[in-house]
């Protein structure tokens, strides 16, 4: 038996937050913390909430703050010790629906804001190749390690640059998502997509923490694409 | 308190005011079915947690939020109304 603290919040109970203890016999359940809470979801207490889909660290959302770090409890393993215990908490300084479940409605406008599609001035069917856009082998490498977000926002909530300006500066994620399009050779809205970033709170915010690479559940380098757009930003072009 | 003046009010109460006639401009655009409609269901919501502590601002925040995002949605050109439904009392 292993000891689980889970933050529990029910905005109809009209309680304050806290946390509560579930004891948890590891042996017998799978893995991963996410095979954790399904436990104590069936066998102990019904009214946890917690938002989760695929299992497999490719939806993105069992994000959550697991012993102090970000992660998705699905990718996340439990330490078999008995003698330990674990902290589970929704993500930090988001807004809490109830339990584990955050409000995302502003990370998901922030990223609804950079135009996250493929933007052409030609229409379609005028390109050469009937109306598709093709892309050479090098230019279709430039995007490994950023296509590969899951927007989980594990990496921009624990950004403490988006902790104090969650307003104003887009995140990390957002960013990564940004560099994703700024660098692809289909787009040629580059250099308005530049223009609109190009801001002291949007861009600028990003003071290379480097949280959101230790913590990307997807191994992913956000801090990079973000020192990335900054130099396209200066040269006025993508680099 | 002297007669005929204005109650006080914090700054939370004066959002949730703010918030309370959003709804009802909303509903005013609304066509006139849907817009009783969307009357009545805030109208419902807001009694179901009249009896909140006022200090209690943690959750008058969220309800805040919740009620804003509820408004957004209802304002969005794809949504026409609301409805409230009442279980029969068995």
């Amino acid at each position: 038996m292993r000891e689980f603290q889970i933050y529990r919040w029910d905005p109809d109970s009209q309680g304050k937050p806290s946390y509560a203890s579930y004891n948890v016999d590891v042996n017998s359940c799978g893995p991963m913390m996410l095979d954790v809470l399904f436990k104590i979801k069936d066998e102990q207490d019904h009214t946890l909430a917690f938002r989760r889909s695929c299992r497999e660290g490719i939806c993105g959302s069992c994000a959550m703050n697991i012993d102090g770090t970000n992660g998705l409890a699905c990718l996340t393993k439990v330490d078999r010790d008995p003698s330990k215990k674990s902290k589970i908490a929704p993500l930090p300084h988001m807004f809490v629906v109830k339990d584990l479940v955050v409000d995302m409605s502003n990370f998901y406008a922030q990223y609804k804001s950079i135009r996250p599609y493929l933007q052409s001035k030609t229409p379609a069917d005028a390109t050469k190749e009937g109306g598709e856009y093709l892309q050479s082998r090098e230019d279709r490498t430039k995007l490994d390690g950023l296509y590969e977000c899951i927007l989980c926002a594990c990496c921009s909530t624990s950004c403490p640059s988006y902790w104090w300006n969650e307003d104003k500066y887009l995140g990390p994620a957002v960013l990564l998502a940004a560099y994703r399009w700024i660098i692809d050779s289909r787009d040629q809205f580059t250099a308005e997509r530049l223009a609109q970033l190009d801001d002291a709170y949007k861009l600028y915010r990003c003071h290379t923490i480097m949280n959101c690479a230790k913590v990307c559940p997807k191994g992913l380098n956000p801090g990079k694409a973000i020192a990335k757009i900054k130099q396209s930003v200066h040269l006025s072009h993508a680099v | 308190m002297p007669v005929g003046r204005t109650p006080r009010v914090s700054g939370l109460q004066r959002q949730v005011l703010h918030f309370y006639r959003n709804v009802i401009r909303t509903a005013r655009e609304a066509r006139p079915a849907e817009s009783q409609q969307i009357l009545q269901f805030a109208r419902a919501e807001f009694e179901r947690y009249r009896e909140v502590d006022r200090k209690n601002y943690q959750l008058i925040e969220h309800l805040l939020r919740k009620g804003t995002k509820q408004l957004n949605l209802l304002q969005s050109t794809e949504v026409i109304g609301v409805q409230l439904h009442r279980a029969a009392a068995s």
